[in-house]
């Protein structure tokens, strides 16, 4: 033992200087860095395709794009949101904070760490790189449903093949070594029903990752053969179906919507547990919670495709099983509603984007039970419905999560506190744009528009006026969310090493000193 | 050491899992010839023996859909577009194939029955869908396709309708023949 | 049904609301559609019963929720309480979740199998989703016709003012008669279509080489719209559904009409034609069939769609022109147009593009007739 300590004693100088620091760096600490700034470039990348999207859409007709530029601009505006801005900024705030929550002194394989970052601007350079070439890039919805993502698709489909699966093993090699951090890295005394909610969240959502991950690289690898070695996979004419596409890539495609979701439950557990200054209710059931969910996950695939033409067995069972998922889900709203019961509640930034994310997560869950329905579906299948749904869960829900993980641990990182008027201002702003933007998208999904349409009826252009107004609102706020990181890092006042009020007691990260030390517990702390 | 032991078991699940994923291909066919998902019927069927000792007939409309799939040129139609047939009883049915182009040409039919689930009941014991059909340039032919209803068929499925579409398989097969040759 | 009815009546409480909600929506900009079938009906039933359910659970939720906020604000001087957990809160909560779950699958189930019913239909009507227009064939009657979006392009490039059915409109409606029950086998050509009414609650993917199957029974005549709901590519905004409904007698003399016009198309072939009654036809055709990639003005959208102003087979190989129309582009979205169109309008659009635009005077100025077509397949057949 005494020999690791001497090394590590070695290794306590501060980090190397300019670019080498971030290109060869083993710190997860700088690698955490690195995923969250890297997914914030991603969100303005996507938001400002989501812009586009907007403007067309503000009035009925076709005015800044063509349908065919329009298409990729949806396509991509959610392959960035979901590969490059959720999944990365969760594996970031990983990289920073699990190691330091479970007492750790860095990530168990740092030199992998380094590398599925670095895969990823490679990735998204690739994707988005397609965008400039003659033929357009992937133009064909970010669920690429064969054959219109293989025999009638441009030929960059091939390159954007090749970026799913660096994305693909990126996420594995995260992963795999999240998961092997949280096993064998643990500080003496933190058991697995210690651990703090977002490790844990972690650890399913890491398992979720690596179970399917590899089976979308199949089902890529499968298109890609089908396109380029005449196979027929996806084929009908040689004895294919386009259907099975639809089967494996949502069998990958459910659980990844976990995936997005999962660590911002762990986050937004720690939030309300902070500042209603009262532990979480109902620790072992979160945790159960988390991992029926999970499980669920791999049973509900086919709720995406209820009309493809299914068995009615088949529709009745994987609207069971949907339905199901709603149980778990409500335990973990209903345990956070008894958190906030008879604490001492402050409502610190973080705080109120933890309850925006508890009430609009909560209306996505609404709206989610009401598309597990099969014959409701049949009438919200492929709408605007589907489009507020999915976006409640994620803005409100995964991304919401993850600005108020940055409010909640950002004086951690730099040893500065954010302005709170700022954030504030910043929280009202996105609250209100964000409602604008979504919820009309419920009223134009029921009343008959279809997803994925450049231009649309004339009874629609009142709602999606508005909606365009809330989206360029939205998007112009996140501006300010960039103003007030950069003049956090840059100063502010300084934080205490509990930053909260009483956190010292809610986990091992706030008994370090803020900013945190560039290494920390190379001598693991016991955990009581 | 616990590391590596984690590790191997992790990539163990994922090398487990992307295996997992080609075996969905094969697990797919055996649900959907099991439940008529999709009403894909691949080879030939016969009536079971539990079927066969079902005497009760009842009469059912029998539809025929052709259709030609994106650019596939030749003219393709059944002789009749329906039929009330008897179940357990055996009959054919006729379907006029012309390559109307100037080149030779390959043509393969898939097979769809619909309701799904009458799928099973659909015992096709001779149809030219189970192979490729190559027609020199202005060749006509006639194909027939010989089944049986099922007498198990469920009461409630007052009529299967056997949807055909042509494919153009040409550039297919001789990209094939091409690697064969290699 | 009858099931529905009496959880309807149970939820008395939200009556008058649903009620309200039940006649806004006949014409709902902003929620679903009520529809005119029954299934339809049942279907919205079974969505208000659902929201209900939803807002009911919200506001309990939200009301702890919020009320909690409030009286525990620590500016108001809250001291944090002192538990964690409640095993037979947990439990109840978990239970209470459960029954309202089996609540609303009951009803959900009953829809279902209403929704889902394989018996015979009176009319089969087979639907093929092209890109990017539909395809309506009477199998009975052995007649079809395709459907395209009837909305000029100035209105959609905003040129000129939009009209009431702005992309809602077709050149053609499905046409089907009251009362009966209609059977739809729907398949696609080239990629995976979504055929929707929302007026009907019938929407099934159109898949290529397989069949779906969907059935309705309209009680009321009308004008009902509907619209492709999956992504298939450029043109899926532009493709909607509209489906006329008629009384019988009326549906019977339009299959009527339809029949005689098939024969009397065969007939036309046998003409002479003139260059001004090609292109006059040429025209029309050109624009529904062929601007949509090709566009209005020849120019195309290339690489991906060729432009036919100074292409070389357009104004100079006519021969290669007939045999592209025919057999269409392999790997390419250019259609075989010989097997689903007649021989005078392939001469016709033939003739229009070899003269329209500066082909007219760049090219050889050949007019295809469409006796050239019947030659064409006549050699063919040798």
């Amino acid at each position: 033992m005494s020999t690791v300590v001497e090394t590590h004693d070695h290794g306590h100088h501060g980090p190397a200087k300019g670019l080498s620091r971030w290109l060869f760096t083993t710190n997860h600490k700088d690698i955490g860095t690195l995923y969250l700034w890297f997914s914030f470039i991603m969100l303005f990348t996507g938001g400002a395709m989501a812009m586009v999207i907007r403007a067309e859409l503000f009035q009925p007709g076709l005015q800044i794009v063509q349908p065919e530029f329009f298409n990729q601009m949806t396509t991509n505006h959610g392959l960035i949101m979901v590969f490059g801005v959720i999944m990365p900024a969760f594996v970031g705030l990983a990289n920073w904070m699990l190691p330091i929550q479970i007492g750790a002194p860095d990530m168990a394989l740092p030199r992998l760490n380094n590398l599925s970052f670095w895969l990823l601007p490679m990735a998204f350079g690739i994707l988005i790189s397609t965008l400039f070439m003659p033929e357009g890039g992937p133009n064909f919805g970010w669920t690429f449903y064969a054959p219109l993502s293989t025999t009638y698709a441009p030929s960059t489909v091939n390159f954007f093949i090749f970026s799913v699966h660096v994305m693909g093993v990126s996420s594995i090699l995260g992963s795999i070594n999240i998961i092997t951090t949280i096993f064998n890295m643990r500080a003496p005394g933190m058991t697995l029903m210690k651990m703090p909610l977002f490790v844990w969240s972690w650890l399913i959502t890491a398992y979720l990752l690596i179970a399917v991950m590899p089976v979308l690289a199949g089902v890529v690898t499968m298109m890609l053969m089908d396109i380029n070695f005449g196979t027929s996979f996806f084929n009908a004419a040689g004895g294919g179906d386009p259907v099975l596409f639809q089967h494996v890539f949502w069998f990958f495609g459910h659980p990844e919507v976990y995936i997005m979701i999962l660590p911002a439950f762990g986050v937004v557990s720690h939030i309300i547990e902070t500042f209603s200054r009262k532990p979480i209710f109902g620790y072992e059931s979160m945790v159960y919670a988390m991992a029926s969910i999970a499980i669920l996950s791999f049973v509900v695939w086919a709720h995406h495709m209820f009309t493809v033409g299914m068995p009615l067995a088949g529709e009745l069972f994987f609207m069971y099983s949907t339905m199901l998922i709603a149980i778990p889900t409500g335990v973990k709203v209903f345990n956070w509603v008894a958190t906030m019961f008879r604490g001492s509640i402050t409502f610190e930034t973080p705080m109120l984007f933890s309850i925006a994310f508890v009430a609009l997560f909560t209306i996505g869950g609404f709206s989610g039970l009401m598309l597990a329905i099969v014959p409701a579906d049949f009438q919200y299948h492929d709408t605007y419905f589907v489009v507020a749904h999915f976006h409640y869960v994620l803005v409100p829900g995964a991304l919401f999560g993850i600005i108020a993980a940055t409010y909640y641990w950002l004086p951690k990182w730099t040893g500065n506190m954010y302005d709170e008027t700022l954030g504030k201002l910043h929280f009202w702003l996105t609250f209100i744009s964000v409602n604008i933007t979504f919820f009309p998208m419920h009223f134009v999904g029921l009343a008959g528009m279809p997803r994925r349409y450049p231009d649309y009826a004339l009874q629609f252009a009142d709602f999606n006026a508005i909606i365009s107004v809330g989206a360029f609102m939205f998007g112009l706020t996140q501006l300010l969310f960039l103003f007030i990181v950069i003049k956090t890092i840059r100063g502010g006042k300084q934080a205490s090493p509990e930053v909260w009020e009483g956190a010292g007691e809610l986990g091992l990260e706030w008994t370090l000193s803020s900013p945190a030390p560039y290494h920390s517990f190379s001598i693991p702390p016991q955990v009581k | 050491m616990e590391t590596k032991s984690t590790l191997r078991n992790l990539v163990g699940i994922v090398v487990g899992m992307f295996a997992f994923g080609w075996l969905l291909v094969p697990m797919y066919d055996v649900f959907c010839e099991i439940t008529g998902l999709n009403g894909k019927v691949t080879g030939p069927s016969f009536l079971s023996e539990e079927s066969k000792a079902i005497t009760e007939q009842r009469e059912l409309l029998v539809q025929f859909m052709t259709h030609n799939n994106e650019s596939m040129p030749w003219f393709f139609d059944s002789e009749k577009s329906q039929m009330r047939v008897l179940t357990g009883n055996q009959y054919e049915a006729t379907f006029v194939f012309h390559n109307t182009t100037s080149k030779e040409m390959v043509g393969q039919v898939i097979p769809s029955v619909s309701p799904g689930r009458g799928a099973e009941y659909f015992h096709k014991t001779e149809c030219f869908c189970f192979e490729q059909q190559v027609l020199a340039a202005g060749e006509r032919i006639e194909l027939p396709v010989r089944f049986i209803i099922d007498p198990a068929l469920p009461k409630e499925i007052g009529s299967l309708s056997l949807g055909y579409t042509l494919f153009d398989i040409t550039d297919r097969v001789k990209s094939e023949n091409k690697l064969a040759n290699l | 049904m009858s099931y529905i009815k009496k959880v309807l009546t149970k939820l008395i409480f939200v009556m008058p609301l649903l009620v309200s909600a039940a006649v806004f929506a006949e014409s709902s900009d902003y929620n679903m559609s009520v529809g005119v079938t029954e299934v339809s009906k049942s279907i919205f039933e079974l969505h208000m019963v659902i929201f209900w359910i939803c807002v009911a659970i919200g506001v309990i939720v939200f009301s702890i929720m919020f009320w909690s906020l409030w009286k525990y604000r620590k500016s108001k001087g809250a001291v944090p309480a002192d538990f964690d957990d409640n095993f037979w809160l947990e439990i109840g909560w978990t239970v209470a979740a459960t029954l309202v779950l089996v609540w609303m699958a009951v009803p959900s189930t009953q829809v279902m199998v209403e929704a889902y019913d394989d018996a015979e239909g009176e009319i089969n009507i087979l639907i093929t989703g092209h890109q990017w227009k539909w395809h309506y064939e009477y199998l009975e009657d052995e007649v079809g016709f395709f459907s395209n979006l009837s909305t000029s392009q100035e209105q959609i490039d905003g040129e000129v003012p939009k009209g009431e059915f702005y992309l809602r409109e077709v050149d053609e409606p499905l046409v089907i008669p009251t009362n009966t029950r209609v059977r739809f086998l729907i398949t696609g050509n080239d990629v995976i279509h979504s055929w929707w009414v929302p007026d009907f609650a019938v929407k099934q993917d159109a898949i290529p080489g397989f069949i779906n199957t969907a059935w309705t029974n309209v009680p009321e005549p009308g004008i009902y719209r509907g619209a492709c709901t999956e992504l298939c590519g450029i043109k899926h905004a532009f493709m909607p559904v509209v489906v006329r409904v008629v009384e019988r007698e009326e549906y019977d003399d339009f299959i009527a009409q339809k029949v005689t016009l098939a024969e009397a198309e065969r007939l036309l072939t046998s003409k002479n034609w003139t260059k001004e009654e090609l292109m006059e036809r040429g025209e029309q055709f050109y624009n529904t069939n062929c601007a949509a990639c090709h566009q209005a003005n020849g120019a195309g959208i290339p690489p991906v769609f060729p432009a036919l102003v100074g292409s070389q087979v357009v104004m100079s190989d006519s021969a290669k022109q007939i045999e592209i129309l025919m057999e269409g582009v392999q790997g390419s979205a250019m259609a075989a147009f010989g097997d689903s169109y007649s021989e005078i309008d392939i001469a016709a659009v033939i003739t229009y593009t070899r003269q329209a635009w500066s082909n007219g005077d760049n090219g050889d100025g050949v007019i295809v007739t469409p006796k050239d077509i019947v030659d064409y397949k006549n050699k063919i057949d040798l």
